[in-house]
């Protein structure tokens, strides 16, 4: 998940903004019926629903070795997690569906390509190693951004993060696990794992958006308790708890720049290629095309059977009136 | 584009003697389907013995900002809390 | 080969194939609810194949482990049934397939629950729990969507016109069931049959779909011949394991 380049659109202080601004300065949590302003509303439909568009397209990267999983745990593991984001997805579309969005709409704007999503699902899972890779590392900074949004002021946003939450902290250790057996296992599973965070290094650490000098949309985002850490906050406590696994593991961080700061207590690292980033954003990363045809095609194809409950549906209720009748 | 299927609230019963509790939202064409998406979805980890399932649309409730005028009026019985009473000591349990 | 590996892989092989096809649907089914759904199913009958292979591989007494009978074995040593074998071709085959599989799953289960071998026994008890709600889901979504719209009752119906004649496979019995029934390790298993075709006639009948004419059922499976596409679900599924066979993952 993140929210990435939200645009929140300055809002004029009236009246009823400034006693919103108190309630959230207040800690009250925000519900779907409360009066809210509209840059609120807006900046939350499209946190909201890019973060459920991130766990959906996030099925892709990881659902392509279900069936190649090398052990029957294996596979019945990361079925389980891949289920999951589906199931994440489903409760952050309907977060958003209280604010006055339909779950088609937002559909429609991720099958369109209006909607964006995580950029790291862009990239492509090449290797068994990469399922591990993207568990450790790219979990490992969703959670990161996704723990302080169980405070976000938007209640049914809150609440859906904390089941999120709760269901993720499995995901990070299963990709760990796949690491760990790699790392302990012959030298060629050493080597796919060693090739798996020198490409997921960077993209990851790509997750926690623009550095907070170019990040534009933060401040208000701030305010209205909707963002709680700077992008680059985020960005150095998972460097800080990532490298040390890194290194039981026995692989090493693809970054010569990288070191530990005695003095800031954290560790002083490189600066990942923005401009990979922005090409990725815009629709030019490695999977750009693929990701949203395979989604659009499950939703063409899927098209029957919608209509088809729906009719069923409907022939059910008519008999029932006609019962009563 | 064809209609969208209705929005149904869920509701859970974690364990024998607790109420229902919401959990959640998710959509499906009628209340039957809705129970059945609700166990697939909402019970992966075994979180439930029961589910109940409300279309969202058929929710009544009060409009937040009459919440003052609707909510006041108790806060000012405080008699009708135990910790109003003062009970001495040597009476007991009470 | 012993009767009792050969009839516990002729089971676990088919809860492999058919979880391995219904995993594939992750991420692409056609709504949210229905993806967690159909992942479930696959989960069980994931979980349903390690039980069997366990059973098996310690029948069997050669040291070999669940993931050795999944990843180590080629196409004719796989003793499912073809119907689960069958492509991803679209969602209602996918559909159909399981509820006909669940249509022979369930009286299986439930004729396993009596067996005379302990494993098989408790295997059956737990699993039968878990077959009876994916039959009643089977089931409710056969009949919504052959009764449904004009559009879902065509893919219903090329669905069961395809998949029907490979359902004999699954009940077709030999020397194997035989030599256990007489040692009293399974209990009769021609009620499977009947149960089946109950099954099916009642709920096709509310679905509004014809059972095609009989004359062509396709059989094998069970002997180790299976269609053309097996050899793929193999490749794909064992790719990793056979490129590192030393390695443990």
């Amino acid at each position: 998940m993140y929210a990435q380049l939200v645009e929140t659109g300055a809002a004029e202080a009236s009246e009823k903004d400034r006693e919103f601004q108190e309630k959230i300065d207040r800690g009250v949590r925000i519900e779907a019926n409360d009066w809210m302003p509209e840059g609120y509303r807006k900046t939350l439909i499209r946190q909201i629903s890019q973060h459920a568009h991130s766990e959906i397209v996030g099925q892709l990267p990881e659902g392509n070795w279900i069936t190649r999983a090398p052990s029957l745990q294996r596979k019945a593991i990361l079925l389980a997690k891949v289920q999951d984001e589906a199931g994440h997805g489903l409760y952050l579309y309907c977060a958003a569906e209280t604010l006055g969005i339909s779950r088609d709409e937002m559909t429609a704007q991720l099958l369109s390509g209006k909607a964006k999503y995580s950029s790291i699902f862009n990239y492509p899972t090449l290797t068994w190693a990469d399922i591990g890779a993207v568990g450790w590392l790219v979990d490992g900074a969703a959670i990161m951004n996704q723990v302080p949004l169980q405070r976000c002021s938007y209640g049914p946003y809150s609440r859906a993060m904390i089941r999120v939450c709760k269901e993720e902290s499995f995901h990070q250790r299963q990709g760990f696990d796949i690491m760990r057996q790699l790392c302990q296992g012959t030298d060629d599973q050493k080597a796919m794992a060693q090739d798996a965070l020198d490409r997921w290094w960077w993209p990851s650490l790509m997750m926690f958006g623009p550095s907070d000098k170019d990040s534009v949309h933060s401040e208000q985002s701030t305010k209205w308790g909707i963002k709680q850490n700077t992008n680059d906050e985020l960005r150095q406590k998972f460097v800080d708890q990532t490298v040390p696994q890194a290194g039981w593991l026995g692989l090493t961080v693809p970054d010569p720049d990288l070191a530990w700061n005695e003095e800031k207590g954290g560790h002083d690292f490189g600066e990942p290629d923005w401009s990979e980033f922005h090409e990725v954003l815009r629709g030019n990363g490695p999977c750009n095309r693929d990701r949203l045809a395979a989604r659009n095609k499950a939703w063409d194809d899927g098209a029957w059977y919608r209509d088809g409950l729906t009719a069923h549906a409907e022939k059910r209720r008519n008999m029932v009136a006609e019962g009563a009748a | 584009m064809s209609k969208e299927w209705p929005l149904w609230e869920i509701f859970i019963r974690g364990q024998h003697g607790l109420s229902h509790r919401h959990v959640g939202s998710l959509h499906a064409p009628d209340a039957e389907m809705a129970l059945r998406n609700a166990r697939d979805v909402y019970t992966r980890r075994n979180e439930g013995m029961s589910i109940w399932v409300v279309e969202s649309n058929k929710i009544t409730a009060f409009d937040p900002d009459m919440a003052e005028q609707n909510f006041a009026a108790p806060k000012s019985k405080v008699y009708r809390h135990p910790s109003f009473f003062e009970i001495p000591d040597e009476v007991g349990a009470m | 080969m012993d009767p009792l590996v050969t009839f516990c892989l002729r089971m676990g092989d088919t809860t492999l194939i058919l979880g391995q096809q219904t995993a594939a649907w992750c991420g692409h089914a056609p709504v949210l609810e229905e993806d967690i759904a159909f992942a479930n199913m696959g989960l069980d009958l994931i979980g349903q194949t390690q039980l069997w292979y366990e059973i098996a591989a310690q029948a069997e007494g050669q040291g070999r482990t669940p993931d050795d009978l999944a990843f180590f074995r080629t196409e004719r040593q796989f003793l499912n049934a073809q119907l689960v074998e069958r492509p991803n071709v679209d969602f209602a085959h996918a559909l159909m397939r399981q509820y006909l599989f669940d249509a022979w799953h369930l009286p299986i289960q439930e004729a396993l629950c009596e067996s005379g071998h302990q494993a098989i026994r408790e295997l059956a008890q737990k699993s039968v729990k878990e077959v009876r709600y994916h039959i009643d889901r089977s089931r409710d979504l056969i009949v919504r969507l052959g009764d449904g719209s004009e559009e879902s009752h065509a893919m219903m119906q090329g669905a069961l016109d395809a998949l029907w004649p490979y359902a004999a496979d699954l009940m077709a019995i030999d020397a194997v069931e035989q030599a256990l029934v007489g040692i009293g390790m399974l209990p009769p298993l021609d009620r499977v049959a009947c149960a089946f075709e109950a099954e099916t006639a009642v709920t096709l009948d509310r679905a509004t779909l014809a059972i095609p004419g009989n004359g062509h059922a396709r059989t094998g499976g069970r002997t180790g011949i299976h269609t053309e596409t097996m050899g793929y679900i193999l490749a794909e599924m064992q790719q990793i394991p056979r490129s590192f066979p030393d390695a443990r993952w």
